[in-house]
């Protein structure tokens, strides 16, 4: 039900406040609140991972695995956007200028790394381990990137330049915020989602295990 | 010395121990027995703070340093010799005399003379007599063993044995074994474990 | 006091062991002067400062890796972990002192390399060789945590450069910044400001990654 009323929201919401302003800037509303989206993901996943590094709680192993999951699901839709964009407003599907995207590959390949190592553990408490230390790795590394690709500007491009955001203001405010909304609400009932549809397998199995 | 209650260990969905209580009394000998995949080698890692028990309590009255475990696997490097390992490992446990305590137990379990030779050049035997010397080297109060008599030739477990009756009574010991019979008279006390 | 033995006793079983065995740094050395051969022909008519300061990088981080994924080879085969995490040091001593041995056959190998570099392609300059200071201690800190890492795994050496590569970036960036810019001073200090993030999150978490 939450997913039927997040959806609604942007789908209705949304568009009809943005419409005076074009196509490319409606993707921009999206791409930047995916992106937070993705940002809360992760650092859910690195709360979760803390949790059970501090309470060895497998509960909060399996939610720090679905919070990145849902992570990586927004950070490919990230990708996506920002291409997309790039393409309308600059007519390249890529562009190595804007810091956002490229911390997103970064951050992409990383939590990608996250899924080989976590496939390449057996199940148990060592999995758990080392999930949850690579997933605190992540939030370290996501400033520290992002740091490194501003540094790194001023010695491709020379002549500082920044892209123009759109300047925030009234209805563009006002759309932004519910947007976000609407992408944080559809996030958290994803994870809700997975991580009920997890827990119902563990416990189907257990369930089964007690029975043979 | 160690008291468990209600211990168990799942790997993932798997489930290897299930509700294991133990009460091993300082000066305690307990053997555990059971087949191959009953969980022996799971308890005695447990026991020895190498795993973690993912349900039920466990209490050792031992610090990391008092607890002495031979494995599966002897625990020293084959590109090293006797004597560098044992080094090694007296820096690690930081034992105030060093080179007379490994001298004495390379004499005692009969690789003094091979002590500057490589690791992997020692016989099966061998290796599990320098796995006893690493065991022993730094005193422990709880000593785990799991089937410390599966390598041994019939010297090396009569050295074990003696071994076993001159620290009995005085520490602490958890050992696992398919011959029983063998630490029959040390042992004070029994745990079956089964699949 | 007891924790600089415990490094010194555990460091010095490595150096040892490389001694013994000496295939690491041989292996590095090798490596890193065919990769600036293969760089020869694979950069078509004379490369300039920048693009051959940038090559430097990726060879050294390379052979880098080529190490970092020998560092816990000899615990992994002679199943020597469970000794190490039984001894009443504290477990960080283990990576500490792994750290300090990769560093040491991965400085060798600069100290070969950077020469080869400059008769190659072009002069080493001062800033470089104090990035490559502080990079190496990034590299060989983060790498050989990771490494720690990938040993627990089934992929193992396959996914070392995986879980290294998003994590070097920020090095690569400080490095190459710090190699090319008139006034490396931000970039060199961006570098030992990842060394120290990193070293702090390397300490307090080793202990999950070969433990319980």
């Amino acid at each position: 039900m939450l997913v039927t009323t997040a959806l609604v929201f942007v789908f209705f919401v949304a568009p009809n406040d943005a419409s005076d302003l074009g196509f490319a800037q409606r993707i921009f509303y999206f791409h930047v609140s995916i992106a937070f989206t993705a940002y809360a993901c992760f650092a859910g996943g690195a709360w979760n991972a803390l949790r059970h590094l501090w309470k060895r709680d497998p509960r909060a192993d399996l939610e720090s695995y679905v919070c990145i999951h849902q992570g990586l699901i927004f950070g490919t839709l990230v990708l996506l956007t920002g291409s997309i964009w790039a393409k309308i407003a600059w007519g390249k599907w890529w562009i190595w200028s804007e810091d956002e995207l490229v911390l997103f590959l970064v951050l992409y390949l990383f939590y990608c790394a996250y899924f080989m190592l976590r496939f390449s553990v057996d199940d148990g408490p060592q999995r758990a381990n080392l999930s949850a230390v690579y997933a605190l790795f992540g939030v370290v590394l996501i400033p520290v990137s992002f740091a490194a690709i501003r540094l790194a500007k001023a010695y491709f491009h020379p002549e500082v330049f920044t892209l123009h955001g759109p300047n925030f203001g009234g209805s563009i405010l006002v759309t932004y915020c519910i947007v976000q909304a609407a992408m944080l609400v559809l996030g958290y009932t994803l994870y809700r989602l997975e991580l009920g549809a997890k827990l119902l397998d563990v416990r189907l199995r257990r369930l089964r295990e007690v029975l043979a | 010395m160690l008291t468990t209650r209600r211990l168990g260990k799942r790997y993932g969905e798997k489930r290897v121990l299930r509700k294991i209580d133990l009460d091993l009394p300082r000066g305690g000998f307990l053997v555990v027995t059971g087949p191959n995949g009953s969980g022996k080698t799971t308890l005695l890692r447990i026991c020895a703070g190498l795993a973690q028990p993912t349900e039920g309590k466990i209490e050792r009255a031992a610090t990391r340093a008092q607890v002495g475990y031979l494995g599966h696997e002897p625990l020293v490097y084959r590109e090293l010799t006797a004597l560098e390992n044992l080094e090694l490992y007296g820096r690690l446990y930081r034992l105030p005399e060093r080179r007379e305590r490994i001298g004495m137990l390379l004499e005692r379990f009969g690789l003094w003379e091979a002590r500057h030779e490589r690791v992997v050049s020692y016989s099966r035997g061998m290796t599990q007599r320098l796995a006893l010397c690493r065991l022993l080297l730094h005193e422990p109060e709880l000593l785990v063993l799991d089937e410390p008599y599966s390598a041994l030739d019939e010297a090396g477990a009569e050295l074990l044995d003696a071994q076993l009756s001159e620290l009995s009574g005085e520490r602490t010991f958890l050992l696992s074994t398919h011959d029983p019979a063998r630490v029959d008279p040390l042992a004070s006390d029994r745990l079956a474990l089964a699949v | 006091m007891s924790y600089v033995r415990d490094v010194g006793a555990l460091a010095r079983k490595d150096l040892l062991l490389e001694l013994r065995a000496r295939d690491t740094l041989p292996a590095m050395l090798l490596f890193v002067a065919a990769v600036f051969v293969v760089f020869h022909f694979a950069l078509p008519g004379t490369p300039s400062r920048l693009e051959t300061s940038g090559l430097l990088w990726v060879a050294i981080l390379f052979t880098a890796l080529l190490g970092l994924g020998r560092a816990f080879v000899p615990e992994r085969e002679q199943r020597t972990f469970d000794g190490l995490v039984l001894a009443p040091c504290d477990r960080s001593a283990i990576w500490l002192a792994k750290s300090l041995a990769t560093l040491a056959f991965l400085a060798a190998a600069e100290v070969v390399a950077l020469p080869l570099y400059a008769l190659f392609f072009h002069r080493v300059g001062g800033a470089t060789v104090a990035a490559v200071f502080l990079a190496d201690l990034g590299i060989c800190g983060v790498g050989t945590f990771l490494g720690a890492m990938a040993v627990a795994t089934r992929a193992r050496d396959l996914l070392l450069p995986l879980l290294f590569l998003p994590l070097a970036m920020p090095i690569v960036v400080g490095a190459v910044g710090a190699s090319v810019v008139d006034s490396p001073g931000r970039y060199l200090g961006f570098l030992a400001l990842y060394d120290l993030l990193f070293a702090v999150v390397c300490w307090a978490s080793f202990e999950y990654v070969v433990a319980e």
